[in-house]
């Protein structure tokens, strides 16, 4: 069988598991972004025990391994009354795992505006909402695109590991055909090649444009 | 299901072999990955433009794909050409090329971070290429490559429980045939997660304290 017909037989059947793969990414991302915020504030409040919190949680998920982490909330959690199916699993895993990566990109964000701009803020009589939401935001905006981005990307690569506990995505459906026909060749380098020009041509370009967007918008582009 | 301290004592030893084993695979992962990236840095600065394109879009690749499938692709794939290699091979090899794409930009990076008046004064005092590498580019170039390269050590010790995939016998291995076993997966995997969180935290820190301690270094060479 040459590679063509190989393609024509069974890219199909990869393409429904980069489809599962792609809503898996984008699960986890809006988990990972909405965690990243809400602990990236939390490290920088005036209050103690809530940095604490938020630096405890941030410390144990970037201290352990995302298996681990899939692993147990996969296989554990069921033996203590909590099932969960795969994709959720695995869309809680990822999300969990990224947003302590995010919370961190998202307080040095923060941190990184300089303080001139809070003063400036300040002297011309800005309410603390504005100032939040029209000095504040934007600018932390352009700040933390670039690492955000690449974050995005390596969540895009890290969505393989749910093939191992059985979601049924790009590398399940790689691992299910190698198994059944043995064409490891064949079928492993499609399925890098499929997530190769996820990155590289889709995902990449989008974040890309989302970064001279912003930074458009603040006027630095 | 509770937790059970006996068992957890009994299977203590076995997690421990494993985590020597987990330990040796990144390190070793680590070396060959420090070596691999010189090479994929240098090969983007060679004096062939095609032999730059090459390296600049195989680094892309590498980067832009799953560790995992590239560890299935080696793993399966060399038979098929009549090498068999071994679990521990095929791992070596796709964690040192994988993380040395990675390194290979740390690196990068580093270089580009030291001042291009660095080069020009070395020139004007008749330092060779080597010597201007070693007694003034590299000292330089080296706290900038720290933070990366701390970072990177730290991702593929976190990145080792992969290998159980392909059969190295690391901890998520061990813990997965303890759990087969014995029925129990909360002891062993649950000490698979504690153990990453002793040995990481401590070494990320022990990073941090090296970046400023060679900082402070620096700074007085510098003056």
């Amino acid at each position: 069988m040459n590679y063509w017909e190989f393609l024509i037989q069974y890219l199909p059947k990869m393409a429904s598991g980069a489809v599962m793969t792609v809503s898996v990414m984008i699960c986890a991302l809006l988990l990972a972004v909405t965690i990243s915020i809400i602990f990236g504030l939390m490290r920088i409040t005036n209050s103690k025990p809530i940095q604490g919190v938020a630096f405890v949680y941030i410390e144990f998920f970037r201290g352990t391994s995302l298996l681990v982490q899939l692993y147990w909330i996969y296989y554990v959690l069921p033996l203590m009354g909590l099932t969960l199916s795969p994709f959720m699993s695995g869309v809680i895993a990822l999300g969990l795992n990224f947003g302590a990566y995010g919370a961190e990109v998202v307080r040095g964000g923060i941190q990184a505006v300089p303080k001139a701009q809070w003063e400036a803020a300040l002297a011309l009589n800005f309410s603390s909402k504005q100032r939040i939401r029209r000095i504040i935001i934007p600018q932390t905006f352009t700040i933390i695109l670039p690492p955000a981005a690449n974050l995005t990307v390596e969540l895009l690569k890290a969505t393989a590991l749910v093939a191992l506990i059985t979601v049924v995505d790009l590398m399940f459906v790689a691992k299910q055909l190698n198994a059944t026909t043995w064409l490891s060749a064949q079928v492993f380098g499609t399925a890098l090649l499929v997530y190769y020009a996820m990155a590289r041509f889709a995902l990449i370009p989008f974040l890309r444009w989302l970064e001279v967007l912003a930074a458009r918008k603040v006027g630095k582009s | 299901m509770e937790w059970r301290w006996e068992f957890a004592i009994e299977i203590l030893p076995r997690m421990l072999w494993a985590t020597g084993n987990t330990l040796l695979a990144a390190g070793a992962g680590y070396a060959i990955a420090m070596v691999v990236g010189l090479i994929l840095m240098f090969g983007q600065q060679t004096p062939y433009r095609v032999v730059n394109i090459v390296v600049r879009e195989l680094v892309e690749f590498v980067r832009s794909t799953p560790l995992l499938v590239q560890l299935f692709f080696v793993f399966f794939v060399a038979p098929q050409f009549g090498v068999t290699l071994s679990a521990w091979t095929s791992a070596m090899l796709t964690i040192g090329l994988h993380f040395g794409t990675y390194l290979s930009e740390v690196y990068r990076g580093a270089l580009e971070g030291v001042p291009k008046s660095q080069w020009e004064a070395c020139r004007a005092l008749n330092f060779s290429t080597v010597y201007t590498y070693r007694r003034v580019i590299l000292p330089q170039a080296f706290p900038i490559a720290l933070p990366g390269m701390g970072n990177y050590l730290v991702g593929i010790f976190k990145d080792t429980p992969l290998l159980a995939t392909i059969g190295v016998a690391e901890l998520m291995h061990t813990a997965n045939a303890l759990g087969a076993e014995t029925y129990r997966y909360l002891e062993p995997y649950t000490m698979v997660g504690a153990i990453f969180l002793i040995i990481s935290l401590p070494t990320a820190l022990g990073l941090r304290r090296l970046e400023a301690a060679v900082a402070r270094h620096q700074g007085k060479l510098n003056h």
